[in-house]
């Protein structure tokens, strides 16, 4: 497999991004209260598509079990808050349980590679949810915990649905800054040294096993994260959106983005977010058309959209190369004959 | 005692269609590298299609029999070369994500074409209990046992006992030299997924009257053949066998003597043990493992 490269010398990429975030903080201010809901689940959303994408796309582990976490960061989050602590507790306790949970679940990846991986991440999925639906002195099973409050920042009210997607959004943001630095500090450098080649990363000095753990541990906790953001948002948890549905969804958004690309997470999330609203005539069919379309994608590019773009820019930097190739030779031949 | 017995046979029961399933699952991975996690919306498929020609006043037996024969096409040809063929070259992962996709699209379909309603569904065998050595036994669970038996060990036949059968085997085992020695090996891949499609229509002919036709029936029969494939041997027909017919005894008395609520944690409980100390499955032959 040939990796995606995440550095792109070009500007265009940080001006789509500009362009990006520019639409994401004016687009909301003209949107009504459910608009804002679904532009704040396709933050929340993308926070665990990053985690997702740092574990598969960068580490290379493949994961069934995001969905889990988001689970686990979700009950953690509504658990504190509903029994009087602040947001702050519960995210901390979501990020310290998915840290931990997702640390021992790497265990397994240090014995087994690719689809078995697959196969004991998608049991703990599983096991996640039974647990979520049966323990109800903890999790209220399938009644679900009502009236998550919304969390006050710097002693601001987030209760409106604009405030509170704007606090989606920032916290996006910081995760995107954190997951940016962290692809580009020693440890994103090891993550992909352990996809590309795990054999030849060890004999370079690289502890595999470590930097394997922490690639889930990490991944998850961008995971428990989107969980904690996810049960305010909602305002109700309950043990039906965390299903193995959910894991496969975040697979296909980190795929369809593009498995490590760092925008890939984002592009998939929009697509597996917002699509379904905007493409609200074709109604049931979307789900249909959504999977004819992944399907199709895979097909023609397994690197998702993004490989698709990356293609294209690398098509037409070997032409103009070619072009500047060929007229210098045919200047260089003018010449000698002359 | 009476009691054991009679879970024992109903686990079996159910645990050869998970093997059913199961084998197909591990023909698809032995020829093709194809992880299917569309299988369980596979054997949901044909009992809508069934239902469809039901519907449409056909008897049932017609009906089956228009069922099997659209499974062979949708599920078996129309799978191989519209999906896994083109992805083939990309590997595992692709393959696998465009089943997930595969798998979301056959649920919606049924949901949105036919009902998002459970649907009775007539049964091939009459209901009734026999009595076997002073024990209640229901006829549906030992019919279920024959049929599957009498399939299964038609497939032993074919694969081991015939020219055909030595081909496929040939093929799935080495492709390379297979491929030297002659067998046409792209046609024996198709036969593996036919015989898959087969398969799963069957399962979906003994397991729909007893858990009714509904769009998200496959959810916990692809996980049960899942676990039942690697739990056995993930490439080993046998070993598919071994670990449905286990994984439907311990599914079964699990329910009934530890826990209702967990019953579906006991066989993931045995996924990851199996997994973590003996992934080629109990049967199974190691395959070489990258790290």
């Amino acid at each position: 497999m040939t990796g995606p490269r995440a550095t792109t010398r070009t500007l265009w990429p940080w001006l789509i991004g500009l362009a990006g975030l520019v639409v994401l903080l004016v687009l909301p201010l003209g949107l009504a209260r459910y608009g804002l809901y679904i532009l704040s689940m396709w933050a929340v959303m993308t926070i665990a598509a990053i985690g997702l994408n740092l574990t598969l796309g960068y580490a290379g582990q493949v994961s069934l079990a995001q969905g889990a976490f988001v689970g686990i960061g979700a009950y953690a989050g509504a658990i504190a808050t509903t029994n009087g602590l602040p947001f702050i507790a519960g995210l901390a306790l979501a990020i310290v349980l998915c840290f931990v949970v997702g640390w021992l679940l790497g265990y397994p990846a240090l014995r087994v590679q690719h689809h078995y991986l697959a196969f004991i991440t998608l049991a703990f999925s599983t096991l996640a949810f039974l647990v979520f639906r049966n323990e109800e002195w903890l999790t209220k099973g399938i009644y679900g915990i009502t009236d998550v409050p919304r969390p006050r920042i710097f002693g601001l009210s987030t209760d409106g649905p604009l405030a509170f997607y704007y606090f989606c959004l920032a916290s996006l943001g910081l995760v995107s800054l954190a997951t940016w630095w962290l692809i580009r500090s020693p440890w994103g450098r090891a993550f992909v040294a352990l996809r590309e080649n795990p054999v030849r990363a060890l004999s370079l000095g690289v502890d595999t096993r470590r930097y394997t753990l922490i690639a889930f541990a990490l991944g998850s906790v961008l995971g428990g994260i989107a969980g904690a953001l996810y049960a305010p948002l909602v305002e109700f948890v309950d043990p039906t959106p965390f299903t193995l549905t959910l894991s496969f969804n975040l697979l296909m958004m980190v795929i369809v983005g593009g498995s490590g690309f760092f925008f890939g997470p984002f592009l998939g999330a929009l697509i597996s977010v917002l699509l379904p609203e905007w493409l609200r005539f074709a109604h049931g069919y979307y789900l249909m058309l959504y999977a004819i379309f992944v399907m199709a994608l895979l097909a023609w590019s397994p690197t998702g959209i993004l490989g698709i773009v990356q293609k294209l820019i690398a098509d037409r930097r070997t032409r103009r190369a070619s072009a500047t190739r060929a007229a210098a030779t045919a200047t260089f031949t003018a010449e000698k004959s002359s | 005692m009476a009691n054991l017995l009679n879970l024992l046979i109903s686990g079996l029961a159910t645990g050869a269609i998970y093997a059913l399933v199961a084998i197909g699952f591990t023909l698809l991975w032995q020829t093709s590298q194809t992880i299917n996690f569309a299988q369980g919306e596979f054997v949901m498929m044909p009992a809508f299609f069934i239902l469809a020609a039901l519907h449409a006043g056909v008897p049932f037996w017609l009906s089956i029999i228009f069922g099997v024969l659209i499974s062979l096409l949708l599920l078996g040809l129309v799978f191989k070369k519209a999906l896994v063929d083109p992805m083939l070259k990309h590997g595992v992962l692709p393959i696998a994500i465009a089943t997930m996709a595969l798998s979301i699209g056959m649920k919606e379909s049924v949901k949105e074409f036919f009902t998002a309603e459970a649907e009775p569904f007539p049964s091939l065998i009459p209901a009734g209990n026999v009595n076997i050595f002073g024990v209640e036994v229901s006829l549906q669970s030992i019919g279920v046992l024959v049929l599957a038996i009498v399939a299964v060990t038609a497939l032993n036949l074919l694969l081991n006992r015939t020219s055909v059968g030595h081909q496929m085997q040939a093929a799935a085992q080495n492709p390379t030299v297979a491929r030297i020695i002659g067998v046409p090996v792209e046609r024996m891949i198709l036969y593996t997924f036919l015989i898959n499609a087969g398969l799963v229509a069957l399962a979906s002919v003994l397991i729909t009257p007893i858990y009714l036709a509904k769009f998200s029936s496959g959810e916990v029969l692809g996980l049960a053949a899942f676990i039942a494939a690697i739990v056995g041997g993930f490439n080993q027909v046998r070993g598919a066998i071994v670990g449905g017919l286990l994984l439907g005894v311990i599914d079964n008395l699990g329910a009934a003597y530890i826990s209702t609520q967990y019953r579906g944690a006991i066989p993931l409980f045995l996924l990851i043990v199996v997994i973590l100390f003996r992934p080629q499955g109990l049967l199974g032959r190691a395959e070489e493992r990258t790290v």
